[in-house]
C-alpha cells in the first residue's frame, strides 16, 4: 500500500512548457519534459516528436526551466527566526574548526527551506557560515525531504575558509590581522600535508577533513572579497597544491587576469548585497565580467545576518540578467554552472534524459519582478504549487 | 589662482542655470506615466524654471517657441519617486541613554556628500523622508528632502512648508526593536512601550495646556523643553508620526494610541498588514510598505508577506512603500513595486505608491508625485516599464536640474557599483570637470 502511493507521488509527469529552457542547447518552443516513475527526466523534446503517455499527469507553464540552485547559501543551518537556536552558522569557540559538519546542523524542515523551494529553488549548497577563518563544512541538499538524510545530496561538499575582516577574531585573539589569518592556514595545511603522509593515524576528525583537502577530494570554499584576498587564496592554493572555489570576490574585476588564470570556479557575491564593508566596491557587472572571460561563474544568496534572512538566487540572477548577461547565461548561474561547480553536473542543473527530475515552473520570464513561480518539482515530485 | 577658479566657477554655474532652467525644455515622444490620469503614449512633458509647465499628447501640445527639444522616443517618463522611509546620508537619532528622545533631529547628523543618497538619486529616487532608527520608543525628528544636485549643506535639500519651516516628521516604533529586557530605563514588554508613549504624550498635553493658559504672556509661559516642542508640534498635527510597526498587534496599538491622542500617523514597515488591513483602512491612516526577500531574520517580521500591498488596495487603504535603505537598496526601489504586483496589487496602485502615495504621507503632494502642470519639475526617465526588473533609471531630474545621468561615467559607476563607487561625493558640478586644487 505504502509502495503503491509513493509511486503515484513521483514521477509519471509530462510537464508542458512554451519555452523550455534545458540549459543543454537552445531553448525549445513548445517542449515537453517526461518524468519516469524513478522521478528522473525520461524525454525532453519539441511537443511535436514526444508522446505523452496515458497515466501522465500533464502539468503546463508558460516557461519550465531546470531546478533552480543556490551555489552558497546558509539556509537550514541558519533559520528565519534569528534566534540563538536556530542560527547554527557559526561556533564561536575556535576560528578554525573545519571538522564541524553541516549536516548535524541542518533543518530540512526550516521555513526558509520552504520559501526557497516555493521560487523554484531545488538545490541548495549550504553550511557554516562566512564570519571565521575556518567556520566548518558545507552541504549539498535537495529543499525537500523531512529529514537531512531525506534533503542531502553531498554530506561534505567544501570546507568553508573565510578571509579578510568578516573572520576576524575578537580583539586579542587570533586571527587579528590578514597576514595571521594567511599563517594559521599555512599552518594548518602544513599539518595536513604531513598527516597524509603518515600511514597511521589516531582519529581526528580535523585532521581527517583537512587531509581530505589536502588530497583533493574536497576543495576549499574560500570566501573573498577584496583583491588582497583573493590573491591570498590564489597564492596559497599555489603553495599547497589546493583545489579551491572563490568565493564573494566583490573586487574580482581588479584580478581578473589572475583569478582566469588559476582555472578557479568562482561562487559570485549575491548581485544586490549591500556595498558595505569589504564589499563595498561590488558591481552589479561582475558576474557578466566574469562570465564574459570565460571563468566558470555561479551565483549565490550568500549569508545574511538579519532582513532579508536570506536571499533568492532567481532575483540575484535576474538582477544579473539586467546587467550585462543574456538571460540564458543568467539562467546558467543559477542552474548548469552551479551544479558544474558543486560536482553535480551528472544529476542537475539540466533538463537531460536521466538527470534529476528538478524542474522550475513559471508563467513568464522567469526574471521578471511581476513573473510568478508555478510550481516545483523535485526528483519527480510536485513539491510546490502555490504561486509565488 | 584661487581667485581664477572661482571666477571660473561662477561663469559655469551661469551655463548651468540657463541650460536647467531658463530656457523650457521639452521630453517628447515619450510614454508619460503621470500617475495622476492616464498613460500618455506619445507624450510631450515641458517644463521650465523648475516647474512643470505642461504635460499632454505630442499632438496636443506644442512647445514654447526657444524650448530646447529633447526626444526620447521608446523611453519612458513617470513622477520622482518618492521614499517614505530611508536612512541614507548616514543619519542617527537618539543615542543609548532613554528610551525616547523627541529631542533629537535628523538634520543635525546628515552626510549629504554620502554614497547612499546618490544611490538613492541613481534610483529614482527625488524625495525622501530620512529617519534615525527604530531602536528606541523614539528616536527623534526625521527630515524630507529633495534630493538637488550637489548639495553642500543640509540646507540644500530641504523642503520648506508655506510658513518658512523645513520639513519632516518623528520617529516612533513599536514591537521588539525598542524591547531591552534588563535596559535600564528601556521597555521590557509591549505594554510598557506603550505606557511610556502614553506617559510622554500625557506630559505633552500638559505642557500646552500651560501654555495655552499663558495666552501669550511671555512671563507665565513653561520653560521650554525639546523633547515637549516635538511633541507639541505632533499633538497639534505639525509634525506626522511615522510609526514602526511589524506585527499585526502592534500595529493595531499604533492605532490605539493614534485615536487616543490624535496625532497624524503613516505606518511604517506594517509586515502583518494583510492581517489587518482592515482596521487599517477603516482607521484612515496610511501604511508604508517594506518588500523584503524573504520572512523572518527578526520575529516580528515572521509572516511578512509581498501580499500586503494587495491587501491595503484591497480594504482601501492608502498605501506606499519605502526602501528603508539599507535594508533595501534605493537603486532598485521601483522593485518594491514589481513585487507587489507580482503579489496581486494593481499596477496603477503600486505605481501610485512609489510616487503620489509618499508624496501625501509626507504633505508634499501638492508639489511632487506626479505630472501634473505646476508641480515641481522632479521626473525620471526609464528606459523601459518601470516593472520590469530589465529597465534602467537613464536620468533623474530634481527642479528641472538634472542629479542623475547613467550616461555620464560617474553617474554610471553610481548606478553599477565597482571601485570607488562607495566614496562620498567630493564635487559634483556636472559641466566642470577640473582639479578644485585641494578646495572643499
Amino acid at each position: 500500500m505504502i509502495f503503491v502511493c509513493s509511486a503515484a507521488a513521483f514521477g509519471q509527469l509530462a510537464v508542458k512548457g512554451e519555452t523550455v529552457w534545458t540549459m543543454a542547447g537552445e531553448p525549445i518552443t513548445n517542449g515537453i519534459v517526461l518524468v519516469n516513475e524513478n522521478g528522473k527526466i525520461e524525454a525532453v523534446g519539441a511537443a511535436s516528436q514526444i508522446r505523452i503517455p496515458a497515466n501522465y499527469r500533464v502539468l503546463t507553464a508558460k516557461v519550465v526551466t531546470p531546478g533552480l540552485i543556490d551555489a552558497h547559501s546558509v539556509v537550514g543551518l541558519n533559520g528565519y527566526l534569528n534566534q540563538p537556536h536556530d542560527q547554527m552558522g557559526i561556533d564561536a569557540s575556535g576560528a578554525v574548526q573545519p571538522e564541524l559538519r553541516a549536516v548535524d546542523a541542518y533543518n530540512a524542515e526550516e521555513k526558509l527551506v520552504e520559501h526557497l523551494r516555493q521560487y523554484g529553488i531545488t538545490t541548495i549548497h549550504t553550511g557554516h557560515q562566512p564570519t571565521a577563518l575556518i567556520a566548518g563544512q558545507t552541504m549539498v541538499a535537495k529543499t525537500t525531504g523531512k529529514s537531512v538524510d531525506e534533503a542531502t545530496m553531498i554530506p561534505t561538499a567544501m570546507v568553508a575558509v573565510t578571509l579578510g575582516p568578516d573572520a576576524l577574531a575578537s580583539q586579542g585573539k587570533s586571527p587579528g590581522t590578514r597576514a595571521k589569518q594567511a599563517a594559521m592556514l599555512r599552518a594548518e595545511l602544513i599539518k595536513a600535508q604531513e598527516n597524509s603522509k603518515k600511514t597511521e593515524l589516531t582519529r581526528d576528525p580535523r585532521s581527517e577533513i583537512m587531509i581530505r583537502v589536502i588530497r583533493h577530494e574536497i576543495p576549499l570554499l574560500v570566501t573573498a572579497n577584496k583583491a588582497q584576498d583573493i590573491m591570498t587564496a590564489l597564492r596559497l592554493a599555489k603553495e599547497f597544491n589546493l583545489r579551491i572555489v572563490l568565493d564573494g570576490v566583490a573586487e574580482a574585476p581588479l584580478v581578473l587576469e589572475e583569478i582566469k588564470a588559476s582555472g578557479f570556479p568562482v561562487i559570485v557575491h549575491p548581485t544586490m548585497a549591500r556595498p558595505t564593508g569589504d564589499e563595498d566596491g561590488l558591481s552589479l557587472e561582475t558576474a557578466a565580467r566574469l562570465s564574459t572571460a570565460g571563468i566558470s561563474v555561479a551565483l549565490q544568496s550568500g549569508f545574511e545576518s538579519y532582513v532579508p534572512k536570506t536571499r533568492v538566487v532567481l532575483f540575484e540572477a535576474a538582477m544579473a540578467a539586467a546587467n550585462g548577461l543574456s538571460p540564458r547565461d543568467a539562467l546558467a548561474l543559477i542552474t548548469i554552472n552551479a551544479a558544474r561547480i558543486l560536482g553535480l553536473e551528472n544529476r542537475i542543473g539540466s533538463i537531460e534524459k536521466g538527470k534529476d527530475a528538478d524542474i522550475a515552473m513559471f508563467d513568464g520570464d522567469p526574471f521578471e519582478w511581476t513573473t510568478h513561480c508555478t510550481g516545483t518539482i523535485i526528483n519527480g515530485r510536485l513539491v510546490s504549487d502555490v504561486i509565488k | 589662482m584661487k581667485k581664477l577658479f572661482a571666477s571660473l566657477l561662477v561663469g559655469c554655474w551661469f551655463v548651468c542655470a540657463a541650460k536647467g532652467q531658463e530656457r523650457p525644455v521639452a521630453f517628447v515622444n515619450a510614454r508619460i506615466i503621470p500617475i495622476v490620469g492616464t498613460p500618455i503614449e506619445q507624450g510631450v512633458l515641458l517644463i521650465h524654471k523648475g516647474k512643470i509647465l505642461a504635460v499632454g499628447d505630442t499632438r496636443t501640445i506644442r512647445p514654447s517657441p526657444g524650448a530646447e527639444i529633447v526626444d526620447i522616443k521608446g523611453k519612458v517618463i513617470m513622477p520622482g519617486l518618492v521614499d517614505s522611509h530611508s536612512h541614507i546620508g548616514e543619519v542617527t537619532g537618539a543615542d543609548g541613554s532613554a528610551p525616547s528622545q523627541p529631542d533629537v533631529r535628523a538634520m543635525d547628523s546628515i552626510n549629504v556628500r554620502a554614497a547612499s543618497i546618490q544611490r538613492a538619486q541613481a534610483g529614482g529616487i527625488t524625495a525622501v523622508n530620512v529617519m534615525p532608527g527604530s531602536g528606541f520608543l523614539n528616536s527623534g525628528q526625521t527630515l524630507y528632502l529633495k534630493l538637488r544636485d550637489g548639495a553642500n549643506k543640509i540646507d540644500d535639500l530641504l523642503i520648506y512648508d508655506k510658513d518658512g519651516n523645513h520639513m519632516g516628521g518623528i520617529k516612533f516604533a513599536n514591537g521588539t526593536n525598542p524591547i531591552r529586557p534588563g535596559g535600564g530605563n528601556f521597555p521590557g514588554t509591549r505594554a510598557k512601550s506603550a505606557a511610556l508613549i502614553r506617559e510622554q504624550f500625557i506630559k505633552a498635553q500638559e505642557y500646552r495646556d500651560k501654555i495655552r493658559k499663558a495666552g501669550g504672556d511671555r512671563s507665565k509661559l513653561p520653560p521650554r523643553d525639546l523633547t515637549m516642542e516635538a511633541l507639541l508640534d505632533v499633538l497639534d498635527g505639525k509634525r506626522v508620526v511615522h510609526f514602526h510597526t511589524h506585527r499585526h498587534d502592534d500595529i493595531l496599538t499604533a492605532l490605539r494610541l493614534q485615536k487616543e491622542f490624535n496625532f497624524r500617523v503613516v505606518l511604517q514597515h506594517v509586515s502583518e498588514a494583510w492581517k489587518v488591513a482592515d482596521e487599517i483602512a477603516k482607521a484612515k491612516v496610511p501604511a508604508s510598505i517594506i518588500m523584503i526577500d524573504a520572512p523572518g531574520g527578526k520575529l516580528e517580521t515572521i509572516d511578512v508577506r509581498y501580499e500586503n500591498g494587495a491587501a491595503l488596495e484591497k480594504a482601501g487603504a492608502l498605501a506606499g512603500f519605502h526602501t528603508d535603505d539599507s535594508i533595501t537598496d534605493s537603486r532598485w526601489f521601483l522593485r518594491s513595486a514589481g513585487l507587489a504586483v507580482r503579489a496581486g496589487m494593481s499596477r496603477e496602485k503600486a505605481l501610485f505608491g512609489m510616487t503620489m502615495a509618499n508624496a501625501i504621507m509626507l504633505d508634499i503632494q501638492d508639489r511632487v508625485g506626479s505630472i501634473e502642470v505646476g508641480k515641481d519639475a522632479d521626473f525620471i526617465i526609464l528606459s523601459g516599464d518601470p516593472l520590469s526588473v530589465y529597465t534602467h533609471v537613464l536620468e533623474t531630474w530634481v527642479e528641472g536640474k538634472k542629479v542623475f545621468d547613467r550616461a555620464d561615467p560617474k553617474d554610471r559607476l553610481i548606478a553599477v557599483g565597482g571601485p570607488g563607487a562607495g566614496e562620498d561625493r567630493s564635487s559634483h558640478i556636472h559641466c566642470f570637470d577640473g582639479d578644485l586644487g585641494g578646495q572643499d
